[in-house]
């Protein structure tokens, strides 16, 4: 009697984003990446267009200043800025872990906390300078 | 090829025949010119009386910016080809992996040559 052959077992798959508890050194190293490519597609997009807009004459400029200098455009703008300085801060903590120092969970989960925290001050302090002192 | 120790035979002999060691350390060269050019950048920004065309224009004109911003365009624009890079490598493969990174290449030279091309007409072009 010939047994039917059994397929073999799945392969085993590398645990994902779904299966590990979430930590704060977790979320930065994720977040480094979102806002890495958050800062490449979108700040790296509209600065280019800036500057292709001082090149391009007064005229051409008073248009892109038309779509950007808006509600919207400052929401974009606060998110994209929030990103860069999300970005450094974690760089910088990337800096202190590549010299092969920070890796206990202490010093690692403070790090990541001071990250996070150097985002919203810098950027919270960058954007009162804006809104509050010479406005858009 | 190293001096002839089991070590020295294989090293830089990886997939990428040492390619990878130069991927990270260019990153991180990269990340730490951006460090220092970012933060000039936005507080030169700040401290200008006004973002509107005539001041950027006569800001951008000096020779001490718009070297920096060039310095700028091409360490933040390496910077995040790399990463962007990795990323790739981490989700796509085959075929896939080939067309999304010559999208990358094509997206990141297109830019920085718009960026950089920008710089120069500004800078070197007469007072409008």
């Amino acid at each position: 009697m010939a047994s039917r052959p059994i397929a073999p077992p799945p392969r085993p798959l590398s645990p994902h984003l779904t299966i590990w508890k979430w930590r704060v050194h977790m979320a930065v190293s994720i977040l480094n990446r979102v806002t890495g490519h958050a800062l490449a597609f979108g700040a790296v997009l509209i600065f280019a267009w800036w500057l292709a807009a001082l090149a391009s004459g007064p005229e051409y400029f008073r248009f892109y200043q038309s779509i950007v200098v808006s509600p919207f455009g400052a929401l974009v703008g606060i998110g994209l800025t929030w990103a860069m300085f999300m970005h450094m801060g974690m760089g910088i903590r990337h800096f202190i872990m590549d010299a092969g120092e920070g890796f206990d969970l202490v010093t690692s989960r403070r790090t990541a906390w001071a990250a996070i925290i150097f985002g919203v001050i810098a950027t919270a302090l960058l954007w009162g300078i804006i809104l509050l002192g010479k406005g858009l | 090829m190293g001096n002839g120790t089991q070590l020295g035979k294989v090293r830089g002999l990886g997939a990428a025949g040492g390619g990878i060691v130069h991927h990270w350390w260019v990153q991180r060269v990269t990340a730490v010119a951006n460090l220092f050019l970012v933060l000039w950048f936005v507080l030169s920004l700040v401290r200008l009386p006004s973002l509107d065309y005539g001041s950027t224009i006569l800001w951008l004109r000096q020779p001490l910016v718009a070297v920096p911003m060039c310095l700028l365009i091409v360490t933040v624009f390496w910077h995040f080809r790399l990463g962007v890079q990795v990323m790739l490598e981490d989700y796509l493969h085959g075929s896939k992996r080939v067309i999304a990174m010559l999208a990358l290449n094509f997206y990141t030279f297109a830019l920085a040559a718009l960026a950089l091309f920008s710089v120069l007409k500004v800078a070197l072009g007469t007072a409008a």
